[in-house]
């Protein structure tokens, strides 16, 4: 896992955490990880964001959402994106990987175990719902790109896993 | 440095994704199952979102005051450089798996190659495609053995799309002069010297598959230079309506 230094000034953080992905409304753009650097000078947040995926459409949204909740608390705010370094699963917080799991949605492994699992070699994820792990995929995408499609053979639940992305 | 090459490669890149992603786009509600329907549209907000940032990128280096809808919409037939490849019409779901399995695996070992480049915007947006097209390449290949190793008639129908569609293969590491400018400069990937690993690989899946290799010598090719299909025309149509009819619209 590499470890990224990412720099939110403390002000600046109980706002941003209350932005959240659109798409996935129980994670805060902190916890998904999106958010790369939050700096202030004066009263000018400047935010930077980097997507997903590519053609995440929750990214205009965000952005957005970031503007609204740092003018209601008074800032003005600069938002950019920027696509280097590449967003990656590991970054999803504890926190947020707890916040997923709540929502029913299972939370990416590391990489070894996420290709077994989408590759059907191992039944490693993770109902949640009940917590099996009989479980088998449906299909490599999901309702949205960062998701894929599973179903649970005890339950007989559907739900959604947010696949690994490093 | 002089931009108008750089500009014109990335129009060369991108543009593939820009025409596949509109092929597949044709599909949503169309997909054979809903969860293929749900797939193949994700590849195609994928290749869209990459397509995004080359041409944002593109649009500010250009002189002019354009943004990245005027690039991906607004240019004349001749001035798309993809390749004939990505803009054949759908046909059958054979076909629809057997174009995006020949253009995810050349995708592929381009955006590895492309990482090495001196221009870092082109390294970032690398980077980041890279890891969706893996996505794209094993659903593809997964399709392909699916098919080519399921019932007689999907594997007829199979056999027949890769046939149809290999004459457009040998196009995608053709080098133009604009190619040769920018790997002079460090920019640009030597697509020619990825050839031979690509045959290589697309060989492995469809033997897999149990389909057989086609065996041509004679191939198509003319879209790197923006000579296109007959069936090109159409696609821009309708690619081009809302613009054309709503000059300015956006998202």
């Amino acid at each position: 896992m590499v470890e990224e230094k990412v720099h939110i000034e403390e002000e600046l953080e109980p706002i941003l955490k209350k932005v959240s992905d659109p798409e996935i409304p129980v994670l805060s753009i902190i916890d998904l990880g999106v958010v790369r650097s939050a700096s202030l000078n004066g009263n000018k947040a400047k935010i930077e964001i980097t997507p997903t995926y590519s053609g995440c459409p929750a990214m205009d949204v965000i952005g957005d959402d970031i503007k609204t909740a740092l003018k209601d608390a008074g800032y003005e705010a600069e938002v950019n994106l920027i696509l280097a370094p590449a967003w990656s699963s590991d970054w999803i917080t504890e926190e947020g990987r707890k916040a997923l799991e709540d929502y029913g949605i299972a939370p990416p492994m590391d990489a070894t175990s996420d290709k077994k699992a989408l590759l059907g070699e191992e039944r490693i994820v993770k109902c949640p719902q009940c917590k099996s792990t009989n479980t088998h995929m449906v299909s490599q995408f999901g309702s949205t790109a960062c998701k894929a499609l599973f179903k649970c053979d005890d339950c007989q639940e559907p739900f959604d896993y947010f696949k690994c992305l490093i | 440095m002089n931009k108008e090459f750089l500009i014109k490669y990335i129009y060369g890149i991108a543009d593939n994704a820009l025409i596949l992603g509109q092929r597949l786009g044709e599909l949503t509600g169309h997909g054979p199952t809903l969860e293929v329907d749900i797939a193949l549209t994700n590849t195609s907000l994928d290749l869209f979102g990459q397509v995004r940032s080359y041409f944002q990128y593109a649009a500010q280096l250009s002189d002019e005051e354009i943004t990245e809808d005027d690039i991906a919409f607004l240019r004349t037939e001749r001035e798309y450089l993809n390749v004939l490849l990505v803009e054949q019409p759908n046909r059958d779901f054979a076909f629809v798996i057997g174009k995006q399995f020949l253009f995810d695996h050349f995708h592929f070992l381009l955006l590895t190659e492309l990482q090495k480049s001196h221009d870092q915007t082109l390294v970032a947006i690398a980077k980041k495609s890279l890891k969706e097209v893996s996505y794209h390449k094993r659903f593809s290949s997964d399709w392909i053995k699916r098919l080519g190793d399921g019932t007689e008639e999907s594997k007829q129908k199979m056999q027949t799309a890769i046939d149809d569609l290999w004459r457009f293969t040998d196009e995608l590491f053709h080098l133009t002069e604009n190619d040769k400018k920018a790997i002079k400069e460090g920019i640009g990937v030597d697509v020619s010297k990825l050839k031979e690993t690509y045959y290589k690989n697309v060989a492995e899946v469809l033997e897999e598959a149990t389909l057989d290799v086609p065996e041509l010598n004679y191939f198509q090719e003319g879209g790197k230079k923006g000579i296109h299909s007959e069936h090109m025309g159409y696609l821009l149509t309708d690619m081009q309506y809302m613009q054309r009819t709503y000059p300015g619209m956006k998202w």
